[in-house]
């Protein structure tokens, strides 16, 4: 049984939101402020809905050596949990036990100044991150040959491109050896290289047996890296499960984010009508408006409109790109020949168009969804290309036992047959 | 394969007055070093002038001032030439509000460290006033010059010098950790800095001898450790003036003060640097 790294008990954290501009008070509004608030205290208590818990009554414990990964939604109060296990902010109450050094990776290149070359800030960095100097004199070439950046050490790192800034800035990051290793999304930047050598090296640290808090949107890195998860809602910590029970539950209990857009009646243009969209919609096998979806279920995507009065020959229909901008493809809701005939004319009215896309279609990777709305070759009413962003998590997909990436947006479950031919 | 460590480190809310935390500054005290070094390299990057920036800015004021004081106001000058008078008095005042002036920014400045990764705070003012040693070493040099061409050899009382440096180090120390944490709540600090030193630099001694200040008004003058500072310097190198008195221990007191009230206000406002910066 290892020894115990982390304890967490009955964290909370209050942040205080009445007050005008938190960030920037300036003497007058302070002491004019106090004044009102006197007047306040007197005729009625502390207000309530003049701070925001960010964290509450969290509690939890992991043992050294352990990988934990942490998946919520945004503002759900993950990155203010790393931020207290990393001592850059107090907790409000509660108490957290550490045993071992701390290293952070809540932003890439932490301390890089731009005027400096490649080799002054690894030397800051390093020193920020808490690294001796003679630790970074010792690992100098390795950050270097890892970050691949041997021609540009001596350049200061405003030429550098963004991808050798990165490079560079994890490089000296993942050289640190904390007993504790707590990473916040640096994932969510880079290319693709880069995030797998990220994954990699995160693995790696894993293996030696150090411990490490893990917080990422990306669940297929979650599943890669995590034997066990936290999920976290609202400040509160809802579930604590092996990793793939947990990114079930917070996938299928609607706790992503968004999944939908609604335009604004100054986003659409006064010549659509008599078309006027309302909103598009993914939404996931149980009914509910999900940002991610998994590739091994099928799903809708709905188009929520209204006709002010009765139009001809109109079709409704989606674009599909891949967040890269290769496009995958264009369906109307009247493609069907029969859909054709039987709606073409369509009443004034409240309607949805919604498509049902099969499972086991897309490949991990983030898609857009465009809509356009139009009578072929005679007026377009609605277009908008961009529309909504939404997430395909492979987990469970086919050939998912091999952990590469496969290139192109599709990513079909073919019906092979393989037989001995003799 | 497990991993030994004995290092063990309880998270809670702070209450009230927050210790010192000296052990946290000595385990980072490389970083001291680091940050120092990173703003003194910043400094100049990319400057025509580069370090020559640290003699300029004293030496065009004492040719001003010699010029306007000296020359047309013939403020007198203790028997010694004006430039010189106030060239000595410049270079600890170029030290003091440099420092003061860096210092007070050098919390907000980095935000992006503070709200990202834990250190001791205390390190960015402190940094930023040692950097500011450095330049002052520049000038000092050139004090030397100026000395040899004014051929003035320096007293016998020289070896009190690094206490007068101290003596101002410790002032910009202490009242650059008041405006950097009041900076980091009250945006206003950075407009009221500039005033602040505008203002100190009138009450200190420098185009003007002390001894003009009326008996009366002499302790209350003496409030203000930069002129303890700054008529030392000119005691130490230049021989003019009477030699440390009661002035001086009021100034050394009252820098003393702002020290450790400075120290106090910044342990007990750090919890929320992250939170407001």
């Amino acid at each position: 049984m290892s020894a115990l790294a982390i304890r967490v008990e009955n964290l909370g954290k209050r942040y205080r939101i009445g007050v005008p501009a938190i960030k920037y008070n300036t003497l007058r509004e302070t002491i004019s402020e106090s004044f009102s608030k006197t007047r306040k205290r007197l005729s009625k208590n502390k207000d309530s809905n003049e701070y925001i818990w960010a964290l509450r009554d969290v509690s939890f414990n992991v043992r050294q050596g352990h990988v934990l990964g942490i998946i919520g939604k945004n503002g759900a109060g993950k990155s203010t949990l790393l931020k207290i296990l990393s001592r850059v902010t107090e907790p409000t109450e509660g108490e957290v036990e550490i045993h071992g050094r701390v290293g952070s990776l809540l932003e890439v290149g932490t301390g890089f100044h731009p005027e400096l070359t490649g080799r002054e800030n690894i030397y800051l960095n390093g020193a920020i991150l808490g690294m001796k100097r003679t630790e970074i004199d010792r690992k100098f070439d390795e950050i270097v040959s890892f970050a691949e950046v041997e021609q540009f050490i001596e350049t200061p790192v405003k030429r550098f491109s963004s991808g050798m800034y990165l490079r560079l800035a994890f490089a000296v990051a993942a050289h640190l050896e904390p007993e504790i290793l707590v990473v916040d999304e640096v994932l969510a930047v880079g290319d693709a290289e880069f995030q797998r050598k990220c994954l990699g090296k995160m693995s790696d640290v894993a293996k030696e047996g150090r411990t490490v808090l893990f917080v990422s949107h990306n669940m297929s890195a979650i599943l890669r890296l995590t034997e066990e998860t936290l999920v976290v809602d609202k400040g509160h910590l809802l579930l604590r499960a092996p990793t793939t029970e947990a990114i079930d539950y917070y996938l299928s209990h609607g706790l992503t984010q968004e999944g939908q857009r609604y335009w604004n009646e100054d986003e659409i243009p006064r010549n659509s009508h008599p078309f006027h969209p309302i909103a598009v919609r993914i939404r996931n096998r149980a009914g509910h408006v999900m940002d991610t979806i998994r590739s091994v279920e099928p799903f809708n995507v709905e188009v929520e409109y209204s006709l002010k009065a009765p139009i001809t020959g109109l079709r409704v229909g989606v674009y599909l790109t891949s967040a890269r901008g290769e496009f995958v493809f264009t369906s109307f809701d009247t493609d069907d020949p029969q859909k054709f005939e039987s709606h073409a004319q369509r009443p004034a009215g409240h309607y949805l168009s919604r498509c049902l896309i099969p499972a086991n279609f897309f490949n991990e990777g983030r898609f857009v969804v465009g809509v356009n709305a139009s009578s072929y070759k005679i007026k377009r009413y609605f277009q908008d290309e961009q529309a909504l962003l939404f997430n395909v998590d492979p987990a469970g997909a086919p050939g998912m036992h091999w952990p590469e990436k496969r290139l192109g947006p599709i990513r079909p479950l073919l019906d092979w047959k393989i037989e001995e031919i003799k | 394969m497990t991993v030994k460590t004995d290092l063990k480190i309880i998270i809670k809310p702070s209450s009230g007055w927050a210790a010192l935390n000296l052990k946290d500054l000595w385990i980072y005290r490389e970083l001291v070093y680091f940050m120092t070094w990173r703003d003194l390299k910043v400094r100049y990057k990319q400057t025509l002038l580069g370090a020559s920036w640290a003699v300029l800015q004293p030496f065009l004021t004492m040719v001003v001032f010699s010029i306007f004081f000296g020359g047309l106001a013939k403020v007198p000058s203790d028997n010694v030439p004006y430039p010189i008078f106030s060239f000595t008095a410049l270079l600890p005042w170029t030290l003091f509000s440099k420092a003061l002036l860096d210092a007070s920014k050098s919390l907000v400045s980095s935000s992006h460290i503070i709200t990202k990764i834990y250190f001791p705070r205390i390190i960015l003012p402190l940094a930023s006033i040692l950097a500011g040693i450095v330049d002052f070493f520049i000038a000092f040099v050139v004090l030397l010059g100026m000395m040899v061409f004014y051929k003035i050899a320096p007293t016998v009382n020289i070896w009190t010098l690094p206490f007068f440096l101290l003596l101002a180090l410790v002032t910009a120390l202490g009242v650059g950790l008041w405006l950097s944490a009041l900076n980091v709540l009250y945006r206003d600090i950075n407009y009221a800095t500039h005033f602040i030193t505008q203002f100190w630099m009138f009450i200190t001694p420098i185009a003007y001898s002390s001894t003009m200040i009326p008996d009366k008004w002499k302790l209350i003058y003496s409030l203000n450790p930069m002129a303890g500072v700054v008529n030392g310097f000119r005691w130490a190198l230049l021989g003019i003036g009477e030699g440390p008195g009661v002035d001086l221990m009021v100034s050394v007191v009252v820098a003393i003060v702002l020290l450790i009230s400075g120290l106090i206000y910044f342990k007990r406002t750090e919890r929320l640097f992250a939170d407001m910066v």
